[in-house]
């Protein structure tokens, strides 16, 4: 027990002091985070980023003028130049684009002339503006008032409720999506990139031939326990010091973007602008409060949530660091590793590809449950689950069956690792990896 | 110290050991002789706990062999390795701590060897960046630090240059004559045989033979002599008390080599030559052990 001990110390403190582990740890969060800030920045102000495009219209029916209206990277210009002029002197004018509406007697269509290709959003938002305005027209033209068409055309949001025996609550069906498709996703994750870890720490030891020396002193069922734990602890700590560092910076940096906004709204915004702040304010109270948005976070059983993650990220990386383990010492070098990775790969992808489509959107479906159940998808499968609620009895059976699964992979994979690892440039083939597995201890 | 039992091992392919029984006796350096695949790392890693045996017993001191006895092994293996990218210092005693040392008295004693060795200076380096014959030594005292009763070192002189080789194989004589057994594996006889009090010969997984070196080859004594003379060439006679095998002139001196004919002694060998010629060099042309398992061999399949 002492030398596991040991072995696990050293697996454990010789990728932590790594440059590569405290680089990686720092950078993954400010990558994600300096990812969904830029995100979020250009979805705020992508307009504004954009250049600004200026479109000489030439109306021909006379009902469009003065109608279309500018948008914070369009803006419309009207001339009763003739077309064939403007055309060949829109450009020396200043303007990117000349906007053609020739009058409703003429089959010729509405043209927009430009010298570069005009973005897809531009043509859009072009064409909407026009269709809306010749919408109001033929339905003032009919005889329809716009007013009471815009209130009748009211959207309407489906709050979906949850029944329970406390009664009914809010279904957060969103939250759940999000958290399980969050978890399954990190386990997925971490099942390669700690999996990976495992069988490069056995092929190293194969290849420096110390192996041979480490056996002499411990078993090697303990020599890769030692080294499964280890591996697996350096992934824990890297978890936890992800969410601190993320928690810390989003913190430092929201409170410092607030700010920083209010300080400039303050300075710069006139006093229209601000009216305009008020409006928007006014129209996103209450549906779409923050205060929804915490709502909803609180709706989440975090203690519950967060155990059911820790179970199935640390036993189903138990159960394929174990036959990681096992490929590493049947193997001389990692290139040799492609012939066995696949039957370990493909379950574990065939389950994320499935969670994110099939699961996630039927997760009380039959095939839903009995891969929540197979301890070689369950962690993934029933991650995505577990947001939607699971009955108590299929959670406990599939805890079960991953804890049986592994103990099994882990007894199967220590067999075939206890030889593997003392054969030497022999390429070895499934057949051979069975044999080795009925070698007497 | 060791007693080997009936031990066969078989993998799928071949048979690496046949009904192979050994005795090491305490406090005795032991050559384990035979050419490659006869079996030897096969045997040494039984005695290692390894590998298990299919069949037969290993004894340590009269003990069945268990995982309590680990720690008084201390084994070098052919294939010498270390953490490429681990401190030499921490590495040793972490080698040394799986051996059952305590931290503190494995750092004392690293230091020890580390003087010892002249390799003080390299505690901090790590293993990819030492030089060839370094990495041997740290090797060494990874293998030697937890004062084993017995040392297992599976051909310990390869890589080694010649300096470095000498300075190991002082050491190794040193923890010797301070009770320590060792046992040597080597394909190379030659390079262990004065230094071997008994030697076991494996070949094709079947012990061919084994016992005190000087029993053994005294067993293969045959009678063949070494004699140099100078001056003019001497024409034995049939009267002479021994046969011609071969003679030659490197230089000046002329070298016989000769079988006394049966019922005579060296000494009259000296007294037919010595009204002859002036003698420089008499001696007994004993068989090397590569010459002893190459006659053993012939003799086997000879049987066969």
């Amino acid at each position: 027990m002492n030398k596991i001990l040991l072995i696990i110390e050293r697996e454990y403190m010789s990728r932590v002091k790594k440059k590569s582990f405290i680089v990686l740890t720092i950078l993954v969060p400010l990558l994600f985070i300096g990812m969904f800030a830029f995100i979020g920045y250009l979805a705020v102000k992508g307009d504004e980023l954009g250049d600004e495009k200026r479109v000489q219209v030439i109306d021909e029916t006379g009902s469009f003028t003065g109608k279309l209206q500018n948008t914070s990277s369009i803006t419309y210009v009207y001339t009763q130049d003739r077309f064939a002029d403007a055309r060949n002197t829109f450009r020396d004018k200043g303007y990117n684009f000349l906007l053609h509406i020739p009058p409703e007697s003429s089959p010729a269509p509405v043209e927009l002339l430009s010298d570069k290709k005009p973005s897809a959003t531009t043509i859009e938002a072009i064409e909407s503006g026009l269709s809306h305005i010749a919408e109001a027209e033929r339905l003032r033209a009919a005889g329809i008032d716009t007013a009471v068409l815009a209130k009748a055309q009211k959207r309407i949001d489906i709050k979906a409720k949850q029944i329970t025996e406390a009664g009914e609550k809010d279904a957060q069906t969103y939250t759940a999506y999000a958290v399980g498709f969050l978890s399954a996703f990190l386990i997925y994750m971490c099942l390669f990139i700690y999996g990976t870890q495992v069988m490069r720490g056995v092929i190293e030891e194969k290849v420096s031939r110390i192996v041979e020396v480490i056996i002499s002193s411990v078993r090697p069922f303990q020599l890769m326990l030692g080294k499964i734990i280890g591996v697996g602890l350096v992934g824990l700590t890297q978890f936890v010091l992800w969410i601190v560092i993320s928690v810390v910076l989003s913190m430092a940096g929201g409170t410092f973007m607030a700010g920083k906004a209010k300080h400039r709204m303050e300075q710069t915004m006139p006093a229209k602008a601000q009216e305009q702040m008020q409006q928007v304010q006014q129209m996103q109270t209450p549906d779409n409060s923050m205060a929804q948005i915490m709502e909803s976070i609180e709706s989440i059983p975090v203690v519950y949530t967060l155990s059911c993650f820790l179970f199935y990220f640390l036993f189903g990386y138990l159960l394929y660091s174990a036959i990681f383990a096992a490929v590493g010492s049947a193997v001389d070098n990692e290139t040799e590793t492609q012939q066995f990775m696949l039957p370990i790969t493909l379950p574990i992808i065939f389950t994320f590809a499935l969670a994110q489509s099939f699961i996630i959107n039927n997760p009380d479906s039959s095939l839903s449950v009995w891969l929540s159940m197979i301890p070689f998808t369950s962690p993934i499968a029933m991650m995505i689950r577990i947001p939607f609620g699971v009955p108590a009895w299929q959670l406990a059976l599939s805890m079960l069956l991953l804890v049986l699964g592994f103990v099994g992979t882990t007894w199967v994979a220590s067999r075939i690792y206890r030889v593997g690892i003392l054969m030497y440039g022999k390429k070895a083939s499934y057949k051979e990896l069975a044999k080795w597995f009925m070698y007497r201890d | 110290m060791i007693s080997i039992r009936n031990i066969v091992k078989q993998y799928a392919g071949y048979r690496a050991l046949s009904d192979v029984s050994l005795e090491v006796e305490t406090g005795t350096v032991f050559g384990l002789l035979g050419p490659n695949g006869a079996g030897k790392t096969s045997l040494i890693r039984i005695i290692n706990q390894i590998t298990a045996p299919d069949s037969g017993e290993v004894y340590f001191n009269g003990e069945r062999l268990g995982r309590h006895h680990v720690e008084r092994i201390g084994y070098m293996p052919e294939e010498r390795g270390l953490y490429k990218k681990m401190e030499i210092g921490e590495q040793i005693l972490y080698l040394a701590q799986l051996k059952g040392l305590s931290r503190s008295e494995a750092i004392r004693r690293t230091k020890y060897w580390f003087e010892k060795l002249e390799i003080q200076a390299w505690w901090n380096k790590k293993i990819e960046e030492l030089s060839k014959g370094m990495q041997q030594k740290a090797q060494f005292v990874a293998t030697v630090l937890h004062e084993p009763d017995l040392l297992i070192l599976d051909e310990p002189f390869s890589g080694f240059d010649p300096v470095n080789a000498e300075i190991i194989k002082n050491e190794i004589l040193e923890l010797n004559r301070k009770g320590a057994t060792i046992i040597f594996s080597t394909h190379r006889m030659e390079s262990v045989e004065e230094l071997c009090d008994s030697i076991a010969l494996l070949n094709k997984s079947h012990k061919l033979l084994d016992g005190k070196v000087r029993q053994i080859k005294d067993s293969f004594r045959n009678g063949t002599y070494t004699l140099e003379y100078e001056g003019a060439r001497v024409n034995a006679g049939a009267d002479a008390p021994f046969d011609v095998v071969s003679e030659e002139t490197p230089d000046s001196r002329h070298r016989l080599t000769l079988q006394m004919k049966p019922g005579t002694a060296p000494n009259d060998a000296l007294r037919y030559m010595l009204p002859l010629a002036a003698i420089t060099h008499f001696e007994e042309k004993v068989p090397t052990m590569n010459e002893i398992f190459i006659s053993t061999v012939n003799k086997m399949s000879g049987h066969e």
